[in-house]
């Protein structure tokens, strides 16, 4: 039960961060569909997205040594720009389904010399 | 025993279900599997964010990501998920160094996070801290100006406060440019054929 009692600080959320982003980073390396690998890249960002929100926090850090709101804003720009990745990573990968009629990133290599 | 510290108590329970189900979208070898376990990821992500006192983060992250992107990424999964894409297996070689890699990956992290001694505790109890909604300052933060530590006496440190406005606007424009390319990208095959053949007569 000591857990229960502990109180949480910036280094737990790192951690949770950590291992979202290591389980991110062996998805994007060990999955064949390419629909894998952009949700191995989504865990990427959103462990790195865990310590910037973590860093910013007034509840981890007293307020003179946090980031401050800096934190929660590059965490915002995060977020969009996933957005933005995912919609031309999906748009490339249907392309390359309609092309080549496989999702398979093993076999995209029609512009290996 | 003491009385449950319900901050502790919601840290762990949301934390173990993203690792776990992170830990899911690994290990699963099935597509749609992966894309329900990476939707209860993120949205448990979503409450560590409330939890830290990022409401408007949270919030974000429930509606665009969850709802937004991996709904467009489940969409993607509906329109690829033929026979044998299904569940595409790895080969035990890539596997092993995946695995060897990560596990490296994670030590130093690992090891990282907890080396520092100021990170491993709270700033004296959680309760003194009155709650504030975040979504004014960043909207202020966004738009140039940082209302959030005005009192800052140091003005070395005043300077790096600077706002967003000018990432504000490049991230705008560029999401408005990909969201283009992304329509260019996945137009109908038929219409391009339909094209070249017409430029062809």
């Amino acid at each position: 039960m000591e857990a229960l009692n502990a109180p949480v600080g910036v280094s737990h959320y790192l951690i949770v961060g950590a291992i979202m982003f290591v389980c991110g980073v062996v998805c994007m390396a060990t999955k064949r569909n390419a629909l894998g690998v952009l949700m191995g890249i989504e865990l990427v960002l959103n462990g790195a997205n865990v310590n910037f929100v973590a860093f910013g926090s007034e509840y981890l850090r007293p307020g003179t040594l946090g980031i401050g709101l800096d934190g929660q804003l590059i965490a915002l720009f995060v977020i969009v720009l996933a957005a933005a990745e995912a919609a031309v990573a999906l748009a490339i990968t249907l392309n390359f389904y309609n092309n080549h009629a496989t999702v398979d990133v093993d076999q995209a290599d029609e512009l290996k010399g | 025993m003491d009385e449950i510290n319900w901050h502790s108590f919601f840290f762990l329970l949301f934390g173990l279900l993203a690792c776990g189900f992170a830990l899911g979208v690994v290990l699963s070898s099935n597509i749609v599997r992966m894309a329900f376990y990476l939707v209860l990821s993120l949205g448990a992500t979503s409450g560590l964010f409330f939890l830290a006192g990022a409401d408007f983060v949270g919030a974000m992250q429930l509606m665009i990501y969850v709802g937004g992107t991996l709904v467009l990424l489940i969409f993607g999964v509906m329109l690829t998920a033929k026979g044998p894409f299904i569940s595409m297996t790895t080969s035990a070689g890539e596997w092993v160094l995946g695995a060897i890699v990560g596990g490296s990956l994670l030590a130093v992290l690992f090891s990282a996070a907890t080396s520092v001694d100021a990170w491993q505790t709270a700033p004296g109890g959680v309760e003194k801290i009155e709650t504030q909604v975040t979504a004014t300052r960043l909207g202020m933060g966004l738009l140039g100006a940082r209302v959030d530590k005005l009192e800052e006496k140091n003005p070395e440190q005043l300077a790096g406060m600077a706002g967003y406005l000018l990432p504000f606007e490049i991230v705008s424009v560029h999401l408005l440019v990909v969201l283009i390319g992304a329509a260019y990208l996945a137009r109908p095959k038929k219409r391009a054929a339909r094209g070249a053949a017409t430029d062809l007569l």
